[in-house]
């Protein structure tokens, strides 16, 4: 059951830029944190599975803060490199070395390691490797170079998926031969799920722009079925502190909802016209992630009349580099559920380091490792 | 994976808008806010608006915030009541 | 035998960088050499006390021309400034240009107009140069290397060794205004920023520092380009074995600068910049030179950010803690996080 919001009696009148500014008030952030103190009866251990959340912590300073009042925020399975698996990147590298082929990503994939090399080294070795901000100007890339086959590498959760069903119905409605997309697209409900039945976890800090696309209602299963409290935060320093408000009283009073502490851009239904384009384009798969292996009915593959835009159909001839041994040896899966601390897998610091990482949590820029390795667990006060 | 914006939508263009980001403007899609106008506020993630944003709800929530938890003194700053103005 | 190719990243003013600079410095090791400041200063005497300084850079931006300059204002602005940061005078360059087949006269007069107005700004003469052609597609339209010659007048000695606990780290104004402006010019990029690139020459702000207070009043300083504010701070850390604090609020970034930075999930303070620098002085100072700074035309937003932190012991390191001086950041918020050494190029992110 949704918790119900309190209205009070009086709004002062603010422009909307500054009414937005609030939310990172540093005298709000000061209530908030002065608030929460007293709520936290015993050591909490809570899961954020963005990685837009990772950063926005970071960023903010607000982990050591919370860390401070006995808050641990364990980042779970949320960051790029984890959403990829080393197969699905293994695959694309050989698709972006294809000749004539104009392969199209965000950003945050360059430097993501496939088995012997990254979209990043995949370029400086001549491919043409390109950077967009968003999907449709792969689309517009397509329209103009005719020649050429364009592939543009879909990553991302349901806050993506849209933009890249967008592109493709897009494509489809201009009858375009050379736009094709590399799926790899996936959904939270379904590894959150798989992780809230870890037991040292006392509550989700939820996603706040997945949760925009797929409603608030998206997360009661987790609440009603697993007894994890929720919150859906937003990314600014008191969006995510309201949401760890309400995960510290539902923990303290023994509750499992779902709160909705973005309530400016999360409705409970989610955005129709949003999921519509999705379960036009997409049905769901089960997908690789990185460190957790395959999970049933996370990802989304391309359906029906948009099958054909699947760019592994048009690059065929891809024979996968035998998977490395070294690897059986990572415990990512386990930090990553929050099971156990970096420091306590074998392999952290002897046969796995940032310079040469076995796992996602010491290969990605946020990973739990990579943050332990350069900061031995010391958050900066 | 959900690096999203809050932008100003300037003008409607069909299925788009060219959108003010602070200062920053680009052209991006709104087949996922069919009913926007100009003058709303939207959210922006990837080249496209996934939502509009509701500032009645977010006035509420900072509201909520200043009655219930009341704002933070400086310790320096002469005592005032937390009204508001 | 290695197979390995020069990333984009060796370019991009972070830690690949760093690495490739090593193995050079390590090939060609000598005293002049092996500080690695932004100039050599050489032993070498003028007058009495004074020094000559030099310095390269090549100049390799793309696309050639952005919203406030093109590759030949950076070649003279950025050359210039390396210069006066050490203190120098900046008097002479050469430049050496590399055209790629195809590029139009006109263009190649603009670059060349361009050169010519921010050496006259400077008060330096361009006094060498040369010229190249290769095929199409071998370089990008044009690049540029120059090289300057300063005099260093006496009485004047900079660089992270003068570097110390308490001192005071003023930024000369607003930071990111050349990244976002080149960034949002790209093609494929398709955001229009009402921001222009901040290329300037800085000899003259540099001058009004060290007059404020005396030469003695100012310890280091750094023009801030690839890289940003973060890696010159990274640097100072490294050089000065002590920790850097800035206080986040302070940091002084246009608002569009701002937004776009949010839009594009890049930070601020990695962002470059082709017109300000970083500089350690006194504390007891600080007031004065900032107000020096702010009568200048290119120090009217200079501020005061933060302050060299402690020194790190490597003989007694607290065990609690990285064994390495931090760039530590306090944010708006209240904590404070480490702002380690960028990367390299920058990439938009959806994450």
């Amino acid at each position: 059951m949704l918790c119900p919001r309190m209205r009070p009696h009086r709004i002062p009148q603010m422009s909307e830029t500054e009414i937005l500014s609030r939310f990172a008030d540093p005298t709000l952030v000061a209530s908030l944190l002065r608030e929460l103190e007293p709520l936290v009866k015993r050591p909490l251990r809570l899961m954020e599975v963005c990685g837009t959340h990772t950063m926005a912590l970071f960023e903010t300073g607000l982990r050591p803060l919370l860390g401070r009042l006995g808050i641990e925020l364990v980042s779970g399975p949320g960051c790029p490199v984890c959403v990829t698996a080393q197969e699905d990147l293994d695959h694309a590298l050989h698709i972006a070395t294809a000749p004539g082929a104009v392969f199209c990503t965000f950003g945050d994939m360059m430097r993501v390691p496939g088995t012997k090399s990254s979209l990043s080294e995949t370029r400086a070795g001549g491919a043409d490797v390109r950077v967009l901000y968003s999907p449709l100007d792969a689309v517009e890339l397509a329209r103009q170079m005719g020649e050429r086959q364009v592939v543009f590498l879909a990553v991302g959760f349901e806050t993506t998926a849209p933009a890249v069903a967008y592109a493709l119905k897009e494509a489809r409605d201009d009858g375009l031969a050379n736009f094709h997309v590399y799926p790899c697209n996936k959904t939270i409900p379904a590894p959150l799920a798989l992780l809230a039945a870890e037991p040292g976890l006392d509550g989700f800090l939820c996603p706040g722009h997945v949760s925009v696309v797929i409603g608030a209602r998206a997360y009661l299963p987790i609440a009603k079925q697993w007894h994890k409290p929720c919150a859906i935060a937003g990314f600014e320093p008191v969006d995510i502190l309201g949401a760890v408000i309400a995960l510290a009283q539902q923990v303290a009073e023994g509750r499992a909802e779902v709160h909705n502490a973005y309530s400016r851009v999360v409705r409970e239904e989610g955005n129709p016209h949003a999921l519509a384009l999705i379960a036009e384009v997409f049905e769901p798969q089960a997908a690789l992630w990185r460190g957790l292996g395959e999970i049933p009915l996370s990802g989304l593959a391309l359906r029906g009349e948009y099958r054909r835009f699947d760019a592994r159909l048009h690059f065929p001839g891809f024979t996968p580099p035998p998977p490395s041994q070294r690897l059986a040896a990572c415990r990512c899966g386990e930090v990553l559920a929050g099971r156990i601390r970096p420091d306590e897998c074998e392999c952290f610091a002897a046969a796995c380091t940032p310079e040469d990482p076995l796992g996602a949590c010491m290969v990605s820029q946020e990973g739990a490792c990579r943050a332990f390795y350069r900061f031995r667990g010391w958050e900066a006060q | 994976m959900c690096l999203a914006v809050p932008a100003l939508v300037e003008e409607l263009d069909g299925a788009f808008a060219r959108v003010d980001f602070g200062g920053v403007h680009r052209r991006i899609g709104t087949a996922l806010v069919p009913g926007v106008r100009v003058g709303d506020y939207v959210l922006v993630h990837a080249g496209m608006a996934i939502e509009t944003i509701d500032f009645e709800e977010a006035q509420q929530t900072i509201a909520m915030i200043r009655e219930v938890f009341g704002d933070a003194v400086p310790e320096d700053a002469p005592s005032s009541d937390t009204s508001d103005e | 035998m290695t197979a390995e190719r020069v990333k984009l990243d060796a370019g991009g003013g972070g830690q690949e960088q760093r690495r490739l600079i090593e193995t050079i410095r390590a090939r060609l090791s000598n005293p002049a050499l092996d500080p690695l400041e932004d100039s050599a200063v050489l032993d070498c005497a003028i007058g009495a006390g004074e020094s000559l300084v030099f310095t390269t850079d090549s100049y390799v931006v793309s696309p050639w021309r952005f919203p406030g300059g093109d590759v030949g204002s950076l070649a003279v602005c950025g050359t210039v400034n390396d210069l006066a940061v050490m203190g120098a005078i900046p008097r002479w360059l050469s430049l050496a240009l590399i055209i790629e087949e195809g590029f139009s006269r006109d263009d190649l007069d603009t670059v060349l107009e361009s050169v010519a107005r921010r050496a006259e700004e400077a008060g330096v003469q361009v006094v060498t140069g040369d010229t190249k052609v290769v095929e199409r597609g071998k370089a990008d339209c044009v690049f540029a290397t120059t090289a300057g010659v300063g005099i260093r007048p006496s009485g004047r000695d900079l660089g992270a060794h003068r570097i110390a606990p308490g001192q005071a780290l003023i930024v000369s104004g607003p930071l990111g205004d050349h990244a976002i402006a080149v960034i949002c010019s790209r093609e494929g990029m398709q955001f229009e920023v009402d921001v222009e690139s901040d290329c300037a020459p800085l000899n003259g702000l540099v001058e009004a520092m060290l007059e404020a207070a005396g030469p003695e009043a100012v310890f280091a300083m750094r023009d801030l380009t690839r890289g940003g504010l973060a890696a010159v701070l990274n640097e100072y850390a490294l050089g000065a074995q002590a920790d850097m604090v800035v206080h986040e609020e302070r940091l002084p970034i246009r608002p569009a600068v701002r937004a776009a930075a949010r839009v594009l999930g890049f930070e601020p303070a990695v962002l470059a910049n082709e017109g300000k620098l970083l500089a350690a002085v006194d504390a007891h100072n600080a007031e004065s030179i900032v107000a020096a700074m702010r009568a200048h035309h290119y120090g009217r937003d200079a501020v005061i950010i933060g302050e060299v932190g402690g020194r790190f012991d490597p003989e007694h390191p607290d065990p609690r803690r990285p064994r390495r001086p931090l760039v530590l950041f306090r944010t708006p918020s209240g904590g404070t996080r480490v702002v380690d050494m960028p990367l390299g190029t920058l990439l938009p992110r959806i994450c």
